[in-house]
């Protein structure tokens, strides 16, 4: 067990955690959008989603605790790594030119820093009601279903993103999301030593494919909300 | 022609390093850039003044000792090439050219351009060596090696140790190296015993030596004089993990009878 543990902590060790946690994370952004997607089918569709995501108790609790302990591993060894990489090269070069990394690899640590600071204010948002504390108060028992006065998500989400600078945050946040999945998924491959030549393009477009789809649909809400295509229905 | 340089002058590792600023006045287009440093060193021995310290040995590209990063390049910017075998004529007349060393902290600098590359050396001897037996060389093909398997090996060992794949990570690490020599010996069946703790000793020694973390920008293979595909990063993470699984602390490692 002892080479294992030590294998764990090694430089490799270190990259697998990242892309192992990655993934995980990108499981719950690709379903956490799915979810949302449900905006576009009405007020009906996602306020009984929420309410059902709501009501799981210990699940939900375990799902978060879960999700946040992923979500720590993956910050806290990127900051590792960062601050290890920053020290291997003391002096730095008067001279960079950069030719095989890209914009996005260079800036892993800023572009998740960034979207860490997002989801903050995401949580405090749209889970605490600490931003927007208004809408979040009048919307929390709006919405009547037959089994009671349930949160009515929907009308919370198109008060909240017809504000254009609440809208344009989450907008430029996604596209750090995406810079940031662009490298991210492109290199799990890589770190999983996925070495077949057959696989080579895969590789590469896994990446920008995974971003694109992600910052169109993570977008798509906020847009259509503030150019009011969706949303008709709340005052 | 005429070129400018910006050359790293730095006395001992401990000193703190400057750029000077020389000119190399009537190069030929049709010498090595080793050969242009070196007229501009002779002309500084005939001021009485130092000349700037580099290195370099069989000046045909083989030995992986000249290590210089040339306008914020390893090796300067031709692809596949070392700096020895870099022409002038691939500059102009006027060019501005900056010369510095391999900059990480493994590497420490001994004198202005030169690095000392034994960090190297220690990752090599935690496994980049197989277990023959000594004595007459067995016969040719005695062991079949599958011909996919023979070149993946030969292109990993094409590795010359210049140390080019750290000067150009931004990370400062060291894996296109030990993914070549985990790569080259783990395609052979001479390379079988060791696998595992070569692949184990080999990341784990490069740890100890500080040199940074693989993040897969993948600049290493784009500078490797000898184009190490950067696979054998793959390939070695693979390997690792796989190790690290299996591991089992051996029993002994040789014995007799």
């Amino acid at each position: 067990m002892s080479r294992f543990t030590t294998a764990l902590g090694s430089s490799i060790g270190a990259k697998l955690v990242m892309a192992l946690t990655g993934l995980a994370l990108l499981g719950f952004v690709l379903a956490h959008m799915i979810g949302n997607l449900q905006v576009f089918a009405g007020p009906e569709k996602i306020n009984a989603y929420a309410h059902t995501l709501q009501n799981l108790g210990p699940i939900l609790w375990a799902m978060r605790i879960g999700l946040l302990t992923i979500f720590g591993l993956h910050v806290w060894t990127a900051f590792k790594l960062w601050t290890a990489n920053k020290a291997a090269r003391p002096v730095p070069y008067a001279v960079v030119v950069p030719s095989a990394s890209t914009y996005a690899s260079r800036t892993m640590i800023w572009s998740g820093f960034i979207v860490l600071a997002f989801i903050v204010y995401h949580l405090l948002h749209f889970t605490l009601g600490a931003v927007q504390g208004d809408i979040f108060q009048q919307t929390r028992e709006a919405w009547t279903a037959a089994d009671g006065k349930h949160p009515d998500v929907y009308a919370m989400i198109v008060r909240g993103f017809r504000s254009p600078a609440v809208a344009l945050s989450y907008v430029v946040a996604q596209l750090l999301l995406g810079l940031h999945l662009s490298h991210g998924v492109s290199s799990v491959f890589q770190t999983l030593g996925f070495t077949s030549p057959r696989l080579a393009c895969v590789k590469k477009a896994a990446g920008p494919l995974v971003a694109t789809v992600i910052v169109i649909g993570n977008c798509s809400i906020p847009l259509a909300i503030l150019l009011g295509l969706v949303g008709k229905g709340v005052n | 022609m005429n070129l400018t340089l910006k050359v790293w002058r730095q006395q001992g590792p401990s000193t703190p390093g400057r750029f000077e600023t020389y000119e190399a006045k009537g190069v030929s287009e049709h010498i090595s850039f080793l050969e242009m440093l070196d007229g501009v060193n002779e002309r500084l021995l005939g001021e009485g003044k130092e000349p700037i310290a580099f290195e370099h040995d069989c000046r045909e590209g083989i030995c992986g000792t000249c290590s210089m990063v040339i306008n914020g390049e390893p090796h300067g910017p031709v692809k596949g090439t070392t700096a020895c075998q870099l022409h002038m004529r691939m500059f102009s007349d006027g060019n501005v050219i900056t010369i510095e060393p391999w900059r990480a902290r493994a590497f420490p600098i001994i004198k202005d351009l030169v690095v000392d590359r034994s960090a190297f050396d220690r990752i090599i001897q935690k496994g980049g060596f197989i277990s023959a037996n000594a004595g007459s060389a067995p016969d040719g093909n005695a062991v079949p090696i599958p011909k996919p398997d023979a070149d993946a090996a030969f292109e990993a060992a094409a590795c010359i140790g210049c140390g080019a794949c750290v000067a150009a990570c931004p990370n400062g690490s060291a894996m296109l190296f030990v993914g070549a020599k985990v790569s080259h010996l783990g395609h052979l069946p001479q390379g079988q015993p060791e696998r595992d703790l070569r692949a184990l000793g080999m990341v784990q020694q490069a740890d100890a030596e500080l040199f940074g973390n693989c993040t897969n920008h993948y600049e290493c293979g784009e500078h490797c004089p000898k184009e190490i595909d950067v696979k054998v990063i793959a390939e070695m993470n693979r390997d690792f993990v796989r190790a690290a699984i299996r591991a089992e602390e051996p029993k002994q490692v040789a014995g007799s009878g």
